[in-house]
């Protein structure tokens, strides 16, 4: 009835590509915007950031970076947790080495650096492709963990190898260290979640979007109608280390404050963003934060349910949570294959006949 | 309409339920996962003494004690949101993981809730000077390594010259804490050091344990947590490693690390900050008030282990910091500061254990503005696989301070400056 394009008419190019073209979507994400940035940041507090808001942005942006190279280009990647340690790591060394420079750019250079590794590490993916290249990945995560670990440059020859982030501000307002206000932290990972998701859409729209979808769809066709595998797939591997490099950064500087490779980057973080970005849907932006809102906010739910309401013993309540987690999974990837954003996609079908579905 | 109602119940759910008692002291325990053998036990017997406190005494000063429990599967991320979870009103936390206790470290200042890693965590917070909020006594981890040298120093009538030592550690902060202390000793005393890192969860060893039957060192040291130190006397019982020349430190050195490896555990020593066993009059009380009223903790098979003594003991020191708090600020109704400045001024002297029930148990105590670690003593004692039991075999020896001090001045000093902290107590 009121979700159609009937009666929406567009009058320019621009208009009939934007990126909701149908005029209640586009409400939808304008309302989305306003309560993110108008509302959220006056009501947030300690614990609804620490335990919901924070990870749910950092995860949604390492899920949209590993969307891009798994769900567009189809290039199965286990080296998430490896990747965001390089984003942690050269965080770190570029806050202790220049501390007159914002934390916003030591965050994007640390991206780019993670893009440079990532270009590194994506290079067996122009030989081998599917398993072979997710067991490559793999000793990618396994050798940045490593790395970060035995040498002890990068965590500046602390006793303990952790990495802990000095107080650092954006405008005169901290925002990394402990004397932070929770609506500033909350803003700049917003921030960051938001021109990261605008520039992975308009990516995925444009030319680099259809070039990867050809390699993933059929690598040989591709490169007849003249696609080159070689640049389509290392700037997938760039751009998404690129998003995976700042979700490390952020996950280190201001969210956890210190952290230690091997417990915060290890093969676990690489599945669990793998996880979400196949149950939120493979090829969406939507989805990449679908996933990381289920996988986030699902666990906290359960445990708040059956230890805060419940009442429930805590141990039996994280064997359950797991279980749970683990039934719905299935039950997700049974009912529907291509993960929450489909549904969503065939939630919004509906809507535009309802309610007259002939 | 619906969605209203999803998003109603959502932030319900989600807000949690702060804690409305009058003195809160959280517990982030970890009976799941990896580190749940070592964690159930702990955490049994921290709720279990305030439990006893709050039935026989009716709490600390008139005051009941209320104890939200949080899991945190020994993860930091979960550690973090448990923290936030029931900070409200908290006025210590005792989190029994040091990568935890990195976290917490920036945050307990700014929230005004002190920190007790009770033998455990950042080693240099012993310098009150620059570590106002946090708080490490009896002892650490550098107390710890250097106790564990100056006992093999007596075994070799004084001198390491030429001796080879290994530390098999958990590859993460906890297990790196003692490799400057040993690298200061090695030079001290002309052994041979090596290192030998584990990861999580640490079930994996067999590399680690053949380099060590290659290597043939004289002397090997653990410091595991979890899982990761079953694996490891089972590996060294494998590789034929003469256990009685492996010391763990107090976390690599609970029933549930060596029943596993059964007989061939037997002569594996570790460290002690406390005394094993139930032979203490407190049980007596916890037997009347907690046990026997069904109010134990968890599953109630835990009593006389090592970690559930631990436990005991960390919760015994916190009800008596709370006593003098109150004492101090003359309120039965402490805060966090409060509760920071009784911790300050405690002194856990023989007579006052005796009374509480615990003689013998572990050595006196004297915490002051500038020496936030105790006085770091440890003991040596023995697992005997036949009668399932730690036998002491040493009483309680002092840290070797020339080595262990001008370290912990230079980190905590590092710290101040990273951090810009301004020097106390003057």
């Amino acid at each position: 009835m009121f979700y159609r394009e009937a009666g929406d008419f567009k009058t320019s190019y621009a208009e009939d590509n934007q990126t909701f073209p149908i005029k209640f979507d586009r409400y939808r994400y304008y309302f989305v915007l306003l309560v993110a940035f108008g509302i959220v940041p006056f009501v947030v507090n300690d614990y609804w950031l620490n335990a919901v808001l924070l990870p749910f942005l950092i995860y949604a942006i390492a899920a949209i970076g590993l969307n891009l190279l798994v769900g567009y280009c189809g290039q199965v990647s286990l080296g998430t947790g490896g990747f965001m340690a390089v984003g942690a790591y050269s965080c770190y060394k570029l806050m202790t080495s220049f501390p007159d420079v914002s934390i916003l750019i030591h965050v994007v250079l640390a991206g780019a650096i993670t893009a440079a590794i990532g270009m590194l590490f994506g290079l067996p993916s122009l030989r081998i492709k599917g398993f072979y290249l997710a067991v490559a990945t793999l000793a990618a995560q396994f050798f940045l963990v490593w790395l970060f670990n035995r040498v002890p440059w990068f965590y500046n020859y602390s006793a303990s190898g952790q990495i802990s982030a000095p107080e650092r501000t954006v405008f005169g307002v901290p925002v990394t260290g402990a004397e932070t206000s929770p609506w500033a932290v909350y803003l700049v990972c917003l921030v960051f979640l938001t021109i990261s998701a605008i520039i992975a859409r308009n990516l995925t729209r444009g030319m680099a979007g259809r070039k990867w979808m050809a390699i993933r769809d059929m690598d040989i066709a591709a490169e007849i109608i003249g696609v080159d595998p070689l640049r389509a797939k290392l700037s997938a591997f760039a751009v998404s280390s690129f998003f995976i490099g700042i979700s490390g950064a952020l996950f280190f500087a201001v969210y956890l404050g210190a952290v230690e490779v091997g417990e915060s980057f290890g093969i676990t973080k690489s599945f669990l963003v793998l996880f979400m970005v196949i149950i939120g849907g493979l090829g969406s932006i939507f989805g990449s934060f679908a996933g990381a809102a289920f996988l986030v906010l699902l666990p906290v739910l359960l445990k708040n349910l059956l230890v805060g309401s419940l009442g429930w013993p805590t141990d039996l309540a994280a064997h359950l949570e797991l279980i749970i987690i683990g039934a719905l999974i299935i039950v997700f990837l049974v009912a529907e294959p291509h993960g929450l954003a489909q549904l969503w996609r065939m939630a919004k079908e509906k809507l535009r006949l309802w309610p007259f579905p002939h | 309409m619906k969605t209203k109602l999803m998003t109603c119940l959502l932030s319900a759910l989600l807000a949690g339920s702060p804690a409305l008692a009058e003195l809160t002291i959280p517990l982030l325990s970890f009976r799941t996962g990896p580190y749940a053998a070592n964690g159930i036990p702990n955490a049994d017997g921290y709720s279990d003494y305030f439990t006893l406190i709050n039935e026989r005494d009716g709490g600390i000063g008139g005051i009941k004690i209320d104890m939200p429990e949080c899991e945190t599967g020994y993860s930091t991320e979960k550690g973090v949101e448990c923290y936030e979870a029931t900070k409200e009103g908290a006025i210590l936390y005792q989190p029994v993981s040091t990568g935890l206790n990195y976290q917490l470290i920036p945050k307990a200042g700014v929230d005004e809730i002190p920190i007790h890693s009770i033998g455990h965590g950042r080693t240099s917070v012993a310098n009150g000077k620059v570590f106002e909020w946090i708080f490490n006594y009896p002892t650490n981890y550098w107390a710890g390594a250097s106790i564990a040298v100056k006992y093999l120093l007596e075994e070799n009538g004084g001198s390491l010259e030429g001796k080879k030592i290994s530390l098999v550690y958990h590859n993460s902060s906890f297990g790196k804490e003692p490799i400057t202390t040993m690298e200061k000793l090695a030079q001290k005393h002309g052994f041979d050091f090596s290192t030998l890192a584990v990861d999580h969860p640490g079930q994996e060893q067999k590399s680690q344990w053949l380099q060590i039957r290659r290597e043939k060192p004289d002397y090997v040291l653990l410091w595991g947590w979890g899982v990761m130190n079953q694996v490891a006397i089972q590996e060294a019982a494998n590789v034929r490693f003469p256990l009685e020349n492996m010391i763990g430190v107090w976390w690599s050195g609970s029933e549930s690390d060596v029943l596993p490896a059964g007989e061939s555990s037997d002569g594996y020593k570790a460290l002690a900050m406390h005394a094993p066993g139930s032979n203490f009059d407190v049980y007596k009380d916890l037997k009347t008030y907690v046990y026997d009223r069904g109010l134990a903790a968890g599953n109630g098979d835990q009593m006389g282990t090592v970690l559930y003594n631990r436990g005991l003991y960390s919760a015994m020191l916190a009800v008596e910091a709370v006593k003098k708090a109150q004492d101090i600020h003359g309120t039965s109704q402490v805060t966090g500061p409060m509760v920071r400045d009784g911790m300050e001024a405690l002194e856990i002297t023989e007579e006052k254990m005796v009374g509480l029930g615990f003689a013998n148990f572990a050595p006196e105590i004297k915490v002051t503005c500038t020496n936030h670690g105790g006085q770091g003593l440890a003991a040596v004692r023995q697992w005997n696989a036949e009668t399932k039991s730690w036998n002491m075999l040493t009483d309680f020896i002092a840290p070797d301070s020339d080595v262990v001090d001008p370290l912990i001045i230079e980190d905590s000093e590092a710290y101040a400056a990273e951090a810009s902290i301004e020097p106390r107590c003057n």
